[in-house]
């Protein structure tokens, strides 16, 4: 079983162990935790990694090898919304790209940038599956597609 | 025309519920399954069937299971991965069949893990599919509270639990040894084969990846028999499929038709045609690691040996279209910027080999090509081919370029010689 002590908080400890019993080896958990403690405040630290790692038994280097290969765990600061927008082929072909520099412009930020007032980080993202709706993205679990660049401020100002 | 695997779902996609999905006939099929067939009768009714797999590389499900051994030979734990990572850009047809009707997909789970006597599935799905998850997770429940997944399904002597696990991303997680590395809760490269996952997938256990569209057609098959399927489609390989088309035409969507049906059909008929002042240029039949078809091959019958014959593949089967009006070496930069991006890094020859295209397309793009770039890109054409890489990212990454390379040579040669794109970027 799970082992180690930790300054994970219970909630998170309680989501993580109701997982263990889909898999016969605890390795597997170390996705759904890192997503699960990612949760708190949008990124993961080199400290929450850690007590990933004691809480888990794994190395430090292990967690974090894991971490760093998926591109949805952030292992640095982001805002508190996350704009993915899509840039794959079909949105390109519907003009993704001066979507994503006037998201840019808008929020004097580029690709991989959080906004000054920690609001917004913008992330260029593969294929969100929207295509018939191109251009798209998400904003958090929120999904927008058919994108103009006239209706961006107000995608952007319905998040607060 | 017979729509199986789209009917019963509704235009807005708000999915049925356990009890509405029993009305329409749904579990009848996994009802059948257990409690007048053998493991061996399902499995030989799919082969019948001729259903090829549907994530894209078409390989014939009953053979693929054929390879899965036999329960005697090897007991539980057997694993069945349900491969719902629809990431493949261009592609956005599963998203439909997990959205509108989750009881089907978990039927087709079901049935296909009674064939292969396993006990234990992961809907392997990506995240960003936030409303496919909520309604597979309730779907899950109902089901469970149903008794259709859990021990002694519906009275029968047959054990099986379905568990979600949500992905963390990387396109590199659709391949199938990948996906199995990233569900063990490791970097997800892929594993070199053999062995095979059939015989060493999860954990070392015997484990089969299939694509949810093709899942979903299995309850079917048993159903309404391997003949009735066969005679759904108008080439030798049995079945419907999702279509889709996107791009600058009239109505970009997505349509279930009959395997074998007209490219041209689909493009001009169903997407309704280009937009306003476009012509068509290319088409890629199955999302972006298909070589490019030219106007010439619209003629041609969506399928998976036909597509080959026609110069490219069927892929997922959602056509990407090029317009007259769009510049190709763009496009190309866009898709390999793509792969260079989502290579995992395990091999070498895609590591380097699609940097280093990324960087010459950029530079071709942005009017600093040289001549002799074409001769690089052909080269890596064959380094990357099939055969020098762990897994089918890079081929599937420079399909497409080469067939550009071959067909739209010119435009290549007037970036380089006039050092610019001499194409507008006029969206709106």
């Amino acid at each position: 079983m799970l082992i180690g002590k930790t300054s994970l908080r219970e909630y998170e400890i309680r989501e993580i162990e109701s997982l263990r019993e889909r898999y016969p080896v605890k390795q597997a958990l170390i996705i759904d935790a890192l997503m699960i403690v990612q949760k708190r405040s949008g990124w993961i630290s080199d400290e929450l990694i850690k007590s990933l790692a004691d809480f888990l038994d794994f190395s430090v280097e292990e967690i974090d090898s894991v971490a760093t290969f998926y591109n949805l765990i952030f292992r640095k600061p982001v805002g508190k919304h996350k704009i993915l927008i899509c840039s794959s082929l079909c949105c390109w072909l519907n003009g993704s790209d001066l979507i994503s520099e006037n998201l840019k412009k808008i929020l004097g930020i580029e690709f991989g940038g959080t906004t000054s007032d920690g609001q917004f980080t913008l992330i260029p993202i593969q294929c969100l599956g929207m295509c018939d709706k191109s251009p798209a993205m998400m904003i958090d679990e929120d999904s927008f597609g058919c994108l103009k660049v006239n209706n961006l401020t107000d995608i952007l100002e319905s998040f607060d | 025309m017979e729509r199986p695997l789209t009917q019963n779902i509704r235009q807005d996609r708000v999915p049925l519920s356990v009890n509405e999905y029993k009305t329409t006939g749904g579990y009848k099929s996994l009802l059948m399954t257990l409690r007048e067939m053998t493991p061996g009768e399902v499995k030989e009714e799919v082969n019948k069937s001729t259903l090829k797999g549907r994530g894209g590389a078409g390989f014939p499900t009953g053979l693929k299971w054929s390879f899965f051994p036999e329960i005697e030979k090897i007991g539980k734990p057997r694993y069945l991965v349900a491969n719902a990572d629809e990431m493949e850009p261009g592609t956005f047809k599963d998203r439909l069949l997990l959205e509108g009707n989750p009881h089907q997909i978990i039927e087709g789970i079901l049935i296909t893990a009674y064939a292969l006597q396993a006990d234990v599935s992961y809907i392997y799905l990506r995240w960003e599919y936030r409303q496919a998850y909520e309604r597979i997770k309730l779907a899950l429940k109902e089901a469970y509270e149903q008794n259709l997944i859990g021990s002694n399904i519906l009275g029968s002597k047959f054990d099986h639990n379905i568990f979600i696990h949500v992905s963390a991303g990387r396109y590199m997680c659709g391949e199938e040894t990948a996906l199995l590395n990233a569900l063990e809760g490791k970097r997800a490269s892929p594993r070199a084969k053999p062995p095979f996952p059939q015989v060493s997938g999860l954990w070392g256990r015997p484990t089969i990846v299939q694509n949810v569209e093709t899942l979903c057609n299995v309850p079917w098959i048993v159903l309404n028999g391997a003949e009735w399927f066969r005679n759904l489609s108008k080439i030798p390989e049995g079945g419907t499929k999702l279509f889709g088309v996107s791009g600058r035409v009239k109505i970009p969507g997505l349509w279930e038709l009959l395997m074998g049906t007209l490219l041209r059909e689909i493009v001009e008929q169903y997407a309704g045609g280009m937009r306003e002042g476009l012509k068509l240029r290319a088409v890629m039949p199955g999302g972006s690691s298909t070589s490019l078809l030219l106007k010439e091959h619209l003629s041609a019958q969506m399928g998976f040996d036909t597509m080959i014959q026609a110069g490219s593949r069927l892929g997922t089967g959602t056509v990407i279209v090029l317009d007259d009006k769009t510049c190709p070496v763009g496009l190309l930069e866009n898709l390999i910027h793509f792969y260079a991006r989502e290579s995992c890094g395990w091999c070498t020859p895609c590591r380097e080999g699609l940097a280093w295209i990324n960087a010459i397309l950029y530079s071709i793009e942005n009017g600093a090509g040289k001549t002799e770039d074409i001769e690089i890109l052909n080269d890596q054409c064959e380094l990357l081919a099939s055969g020098n890489t762990y897994c089918a990212l890079a081929p599937g990454a420079i399909d497409p370029l080469k067939s550009a390379l071959k067909y739209f040579a010119e435009d290549f040669e007037i970036h380089i010689m006039e050092k610019r794109c001499p194409y507008d970027r006029n969206i709106y």
